[in-house]
């Protein structure tokens, strides 16, 4: 009881230092990387639905966070002239991010781990070389160029200009994706994904629809990207291709990984780590990515389940390492063990 | 009409690059076969096969050694880049790869590691070697005018070079693999790890070799890209592990002639779609490529050995 108390002090707490946040910031810029830990944040449990809850590996998600932020610069810029209130753009994007979802997921459902991985890759970067070579023969997406000029965010009159309002509006979705997440995890589908994760088969035999709950997964997953890259599109005023390499996926991948995959908190905690270390760190960003992949492998190595792992005893840690944890010898993967 | 007229030549690149793309291939093709891992950082050890060769070539023309000819100095390139890929991928082996499965991890773990190695293998050229592209003298070995008519295409000896020596290693580890012991232990491992360990194969001996053989092929690979295209820079391994990945599951990922076939196939897909449809949609075309592979063959054209999700 004393347990569950201290946990619930301790994310009120959070909570309330997320909030007071902007106003003891010393600066512009220290608001601005906080707003960009919220909007990596919710791309973190967006991927964590996918690879933490459901165990799909999806290294091309950042197409999603593509799509939504053209979603949002094609209704709202001067590009095509159309300017649409943001309430009503947001729609459109988790309905066009959900519509790539189930292009993409669909026919990958069939699909082991490491393939899965591939075309996902393989579809990441699709959409990526879409996105820079759609400006010819018509204009779609400005090419190498982008969509410059985009309108901020505006509800009920409000126009948010400053970074504390990004700070505030992106805060203030992250929760809603956060509640939605938790709500997701202890609801029946996500008691299917975990079950799927655990052992694809033993799940399907226990009557879970795999291939429902997969499409599911990248379908909810991908929203939460779209909602996401529409919220990006709408801070910097302007989308290029270049914000969506395949960089982009693995940093967010590295989020979830190094949080701890499964467990909200630990994602969220792991987009601050991976978004506000190379900020801090800025006269040796050069070396920012070579430590970062060393530090890839290092932790899968060390500590596979990440900085904080999922509460139920192991369950990151289970889900990388087999049954060799549960305490059975290995087994070679090409030992049939099921 | 114009374009038809190209068709030949862009044959003729196309099974140039298709030959390279094979020798990538096969190491992504070994490595499944023995691990049933996707060496991601096997795009990154061809790179810095590209690398070796330049560097190799840069230090001849700074020593104003004369009279350069294809004859001495390819082997002088392709060998260091060789050993020292194939040296490289042992210790990614044994560093990134090795603890995890000597666990037992089977899914997310090395495929993470090995992105992780990928990463900070380019970032590690691109720190030490700068990142702008570095320029292959190739005009030192081989001269722009060295080059003949066969059917009214003008064929350039690099290229036939490049297919010959591509062509030759990949015969020669056909033959290493169905004609030696350590080929047969290779074949032992890939069919079934335990069962090798228990018939006395030293499982992670032969693991080894696996990436040395894949890893040292990667790096021919690398030299033979940097002669033909002359531009290389720390990024280039991506793209064309990618597309090497493609061929080997195109012609079957696990089987030394798929990943051949598939490397071919490829080079002529990749080519043909730059004459014939828009140069900047050739990779868009080369991944629906892969993905149409997987999602209805994955198997590969002749794959025999499907892996089975259910044994992992």
């Amino acid at each position: 009881m004393n347990a569950e108390r201290l946990r619930r002090v301790g994310k009120a707490a959070l909570l309330l230092a997320a909030l007071a946040a902007p106003i003891v910031a010393p600066n512009e810029y220290v608001v601005s990387v906080l707003a960009r830990v919220c909007l990596y944040a919710m791309l973190a449990l967006g991927l964590n639905i996918v690879v933490g809850f459901a165990g799909l590996l999806d290294i091309g998600y950042v197409a999603f966070f593509g799509i939504g932020s053209y979603v949002y610069a094609f209704l709202a810029s001067t590009h095509f002239g159309i300017h649409l209130p943001t309430l009503l753009i947001l729609p459109v994007i988790i309905g066009v991010a959900a519509i790539a979802g189930i292009v993409i997921g669909g026919p990958t459902l069939r699909l082991r781990g490491d393939y899965l991985a591939i075309v996902t890759l393989g579809f990441g970067e699709i959409t990526y070389l879409l996105l820079l070579n759609l400006d010819r023969p018509i204009d779609i997406t400005g090419g190498p160029n982008g969509i410059i000029s985009i309108d901020p965010p505006s509800l009920l009159g409000l126009v948010a200009s400053r970074n504390v309002h990004y700070y505030y509006l992106f805060l203030a979705v992250l929760l809603l994706v956060l509640l939605i997440a938790v709500r997701l995890r202890d609801s029946q589908i996500g008691w299917a994904w975990q079950a799927i994760r655990e052992d694809e088969l033993a799940a399907e035999a226990m009557g879970v629809n795999t291939t429902v709950a997969k499409l599911q997964a990248f379908v909810i997953g991908a929203s939460f990207a779209g909602v996401a890259g529409g919220l990006l599109a709408s801070w910097q005023r302007s989308v290029f291709p270049d914000n969506f390499l395949l960089q982009e996926s693995i940093n967010i991948l590295a989020m979830v990984i190094l949080g701890g995959m499964g467990n909200v908190l630990g994602v969220i905690l792991g987009a601050g780590i991976i978004v506000v270390l190379p900020e801090a760190f800025r006269e040796l960003a050069l070396y920012r990515l070579l430590a970062f992949g060393l530090l890839l492998m290092v932790l899968m190595i060390f500590r596979p389940q990440g900085l904080w792992p999922a509460r139920s005893a192991g369950r990151g840690r289970k889900y990388l390492d087999g049954a060799a944890s549960a305490g059975t010898p290995a087994p070679g993967p090409s030992t049939p063990t099921r | 009409m114009d374009l038809l007229a190209m068709l030949p030549q862009q044959l003729l690149f196309g099974i140039a690059l298709g030959t390279v793309y094979g020798l990538v291939a096969l190491g992504y093709s070994m490595v499944y076969g023995v691990l049933m891992m996707i060496n991601f950082a096997h795009g990154e050890v061809f790179m810095i096969g590209a690398y070796i060769g330049w560097g190799v070539l840069a230090l001849l023309q700074n020593a104003h050694v004369g009279g350069l000819n294809p004859v001495w100095v390819l082997p002088l390139l392709l060998l260091p880049a060789m050993l020292l890929c194939g040296g490289l991928g042992m210790f990614l082996e044994r560093v990134a790869y090795r603890p995890l499965y000597r666990r037992g991890a089977t899914r997310l773990a090395p495929l993470i590691s090995a992105v992780g190695a990928s990463i900070f293998l380019q970032n590690a050229v691109m720190l030490t070697q700068g990142a702008r592209m570095k320029v292959y003298m190739t005009h030192l070995l081989f001269p722009a005018d060295w080059r003949f008519e066969l059917l009214g295409v003008s064929v350039s000896y690099l290229i036939v070079v490049m297919i010959a020596v591509a062509s030759a290693m990949m015969w020669g580890l056909h033959l290493l693999v169905q004609h030696t012991s350590l080929g047969r232990c290779i074949r032992a491992v890939a069919e079934d790890r335990e069962i090798a360990q228990v018939m006395g194969v030293n499982v992670g001996l032969v693991v080894g070799m696996t990436f040395f053989l894949g890893s040292a092929l990667a790096g021919a690979a690398g030299v033979l890209v940097g002669l033909y295209y002359t531009q290389i820079d720390f990024l280039m391994g991506y793209s064309a592990g990618l597309k090497a990945f493609t061929a080997a599951v195109l012609g079957g990922i696990g089987n030394i002639r798929g990943a051949m076939l598939g490397g071919l196939l490829l080079g002529l897909i990749e080519s043909l779609s730059v004459t014939f449809i828009n140069p900047a949609f050739k990779d868009v075309i080369a991944f629906l490529v892969l993905i149409g592979m997987l999602v209805f063959r994955p198997e590969g054209l002749l794959g025999e050995r499907l892996a089975d999700w259910r044994k992992v």
